[in-house]
């Protein structure tokens, strides 16, 4: 698959509108058949990203290419793909069947093959009973799989997603996720979903580019942007991180050395380049807490406990450390009584192993 | 209601209306009451006594469709009519398709000037139907153009256009642009996205703004009378006519026919939207 072209090709793309830079530079390379997320908070830009991809936005500066097409000045009809939109955009006058067959009607295919294609998608998406009504007679799932089957029905290159869930309730969200993936996975087209929520993005793409501020700042699979975010904003936009400034006090043999206030040197495995002020990382469910100072070999600060915030399956203690760090980490309520175990204003240890702490530069 | 405690309930029914129900105090039933026979008198009177069979129209001599047989034969009468429905006919049309078109750019574009442009295209719904006559004669006259139906059709399309405009731009307020770009999305042009998409979110704007553009039409005397000519009278200058003369039922039948035909296209008007606003909602 890594030997293949990219299916979508962007390269130094800029969007302004106005004196503002929606999108700034950015460079991405969608391998076929890969489901692929933009994510990033409200305003980073991914949306005006994928409306560029869609046709609907042109591009101030840069290039796009879908299949080794270049797509500088090709209208939204003429483009390879096809978008699921947020609102759904499901056509209000038409029946079910009508909206699926509009996008092969126009397009002037005959009438057997368009009956054929649509009871075709109607079925991928679960709704073959559903052609003959109307979408206000419809649940907001239901809408939702019309858009889908719709823009499926095309046989597009690639399929673009605007926020798909974000509509929809939280048991429902959860259920089309497992969904969306069969389905990628089933038609075998290329996936580009836009969407705020990380859950979201680590759970269902193969890849995901996170985005700030116009800027992509890694693309990368799930695991390494959870496990290896190469910045601050990443660390922290995925997942909850614990963040802490350090020094940099040497660095030899793929080993740093780092001065932390409270923390006695420590050195932790590193590859490339660093210097003077950076930044520490450790998740919280990779720290432990404990009654008594922490064994050798681990990195262990204390504190007094802030505040307990009880979940359910797990509870997240604050802790407040003598440096004036504050800290989150996370426990599992293993038993049913485990959530009194720990109160606000004990004083714990907290601490974790050097192999777990995360250097981030930038 | 249910959640209320019972001691509160009790004494709401002692008291026998709820704080909201305006309509069960008398007062306001009164001022209700009052308010419609001070708009509704005059124009049952006027119907009542096309029935009269009196020539005057001051006491009630018993029924009869005299009158409206007599009206029915003027042919004078019957021409201002035809007349009417001609220039309503035509200018609904016409005003509708500028109509529309204005409010769909209104709705749709940015250009500079635009607020500007929307008060100018607007102004005739404020300015006084007198200034607007006057203007259309004045202007009628310069371009050395005899008055006749076509002069008075034309200032009718003029004077319509922005009440067809209003009506169409409320309605693509509501319109999720998403649509269109869906549309564009699967495949179809422009064109093709119009007709399928755009135009039948618009039509019970359009059917909204033509029935007003037509009544407007139907009943307008005062630019009407300024912008008519020898030989193209219509019905309410006929009916204005007729007065002078003398005050018969047969002007009554006249009107009353003027009236039955606003209310039922007003009636029409009001089922079709109800019937859309419930096919929204189910």
């Amino acid at each position: 698959m890594t030997e293949q072209a990219p299916i979508i090709r962007v390269r130094n793309v800029t969007k302004r509108f106005g004196s503002v830079t929606a999108v700034d530079d950015v460079s991405i390379d969608i391998r076929q058949g890969e489901f692929f997320a933009l994510l990033g908070p409200s305003g980073c830009g991914k949306t005006t990203l994928l409306r560029m991809l869609a046709g609907f936005e042109t591009t101030s500066e840069g290039e796009i290419e879908i299949d080794g097409q270049p797509m500088l000045g090709v209208p939204p009809n003429r483009r390879p793909v096809n978008m699921v939109f947020q609102s759904y955009a499901v056509f209000p006058h038409m029946t079910v069947f009508d909206n699926v067959a509009y996008g092969l009607k126009v397009t002037g295919v005959g009438k057997s093959e368009i009956a054929e294609r649509v009871k075709e998608a109607l079925t991928l998406v679960h709704l073959e009973d559903f052609g003959r009504r109307k979408p206000d007679q419809l649940s907001g799932g239901q809408r939702q799989r019309v858009a889908l089957a719709r823009a499926l029905v095309k046989k597009p290159k690639v399929l673009l997603l605007d926020e798909p869930l974000s509509a929809l309730d939280a048991k429902l969200r959860e259920a089309m996720r497992l969904e969306l993936v069969h389905l990628q996975h089933s038609v075998g087209i290329t996936f580009v979903i836009v969407t705020h929520d990380q859950d979201e993005a680590l759970s269902m793409a193969d890849r995901a580019a996170v985005m700030d501020h116009g800027v992509v700042r890694q693309v990368a699979a799930p695991a390494t942007l959870y496990e290896h975010p190469n910045s601050r904003f990443v660390a922290d936009f995925i997942g909850k991180m614990n963040l802490l400034e350090a020094k940099v006090a040497g660095l030899s043999g793929g080993r740093l050395a780092i001065d932390i206030e409270g923390l006695e040197r420590f050195e932790v495995p590193h590859d490339g380049p660093a210097s003077g002020e950076i930044g520490i990382a450790v998740r919280p469910e990779k720290t432990r807490l404990s009654k008594e100072q922490p064994a050798a070999g681990r990195l262990g600060l204390k504190g007094k406990v802030s505040d307990v915030a009880y979940y359910g399956n797990e509870s997240h203690i604050l802790l407040d450390t003598d440096t004036g760090v504050r800290f989150t980490t996370t426990i599992q309520n293993e038993t049913r009584r485990s959530d009194s175990s720990i109160l606000i204003g004990d004083d714990l240890w907290i601490s974790w192993s050097p192999e777990d702490t995360l250097v981030l530069s930038e | 209601m249910s959640t209320l405690p019972a001691r509160s309930m009790r004494r709401r029914r002692v008291r026998g209306t709820n704080p909201l129900e305006y309509l069960k105090r008398p007062w306001m039933q009164l001022t209700l009451l009052a308010s419609f026979v001070f708009l509704y008198f005059p124009i049952v009177t006027l119907i009542a006594f096309s029935f009269n069979d009196s020539r005057r129209n001051i006491t009630w001599r018993g029924f009869t469709w005299k009158y409206y047989e007599k009206a029915f034969n003027n042919a004078s009468l019957h021409d201002a009519f035809v007349n009417s429905m001609i220039v309503a006919g035509t200018s609904t049309l016409v005003s509708t398709a500028l109509g529309a078109m204005l409010g769909l750019a209104l709705y749709r574009y940015r250009f500079p000037w635009k607020g500007t442009y929307e008060g100018v295209a607007h102004l005739p719904i404020v300015i006084p139907e007198i200034c607007m006559g006057v203007a259309m004669l004045v202007f009628f006259n310069a371009i050395n153009m005899d008055l006749s139906l076509i002069t008075i059709t034309v200032s009718h399309i003029a004077f319509t256009i922005p009440f067809v405009a209003v009506v169409i731009r409320a309605r693509m307020a509501g319109f999720d642009v998403s649509l269109e770009e869906a549309s564009h999305d699967l495949g179809a042009s422009e064109w093709q996205t119009f007709w399928h998409i755009t135009f039948p979110y618009m039509v019970p704007g359009l059917v909204a703004g033509a029935l007003m553009a037509f009544v407007l039409s139907l009943d307008d005397f005062v630019i009407t009378f300024f912008t008519a000519g020898v030989g193209s009278t219509t019905f309410p200058i006929k009916i204005y006519s007729m007065l002078r003369f003398s005050v018969t039922p047969e002007v009554n039948a006249a009107s009353t026919v003027l009236i039955v035909i606003t209310l039922s296209l007003t009636l029409i008007a009001m089922i079709m939207q109800s019937r859309w606003a419930k096919g929204r909602q189910e």
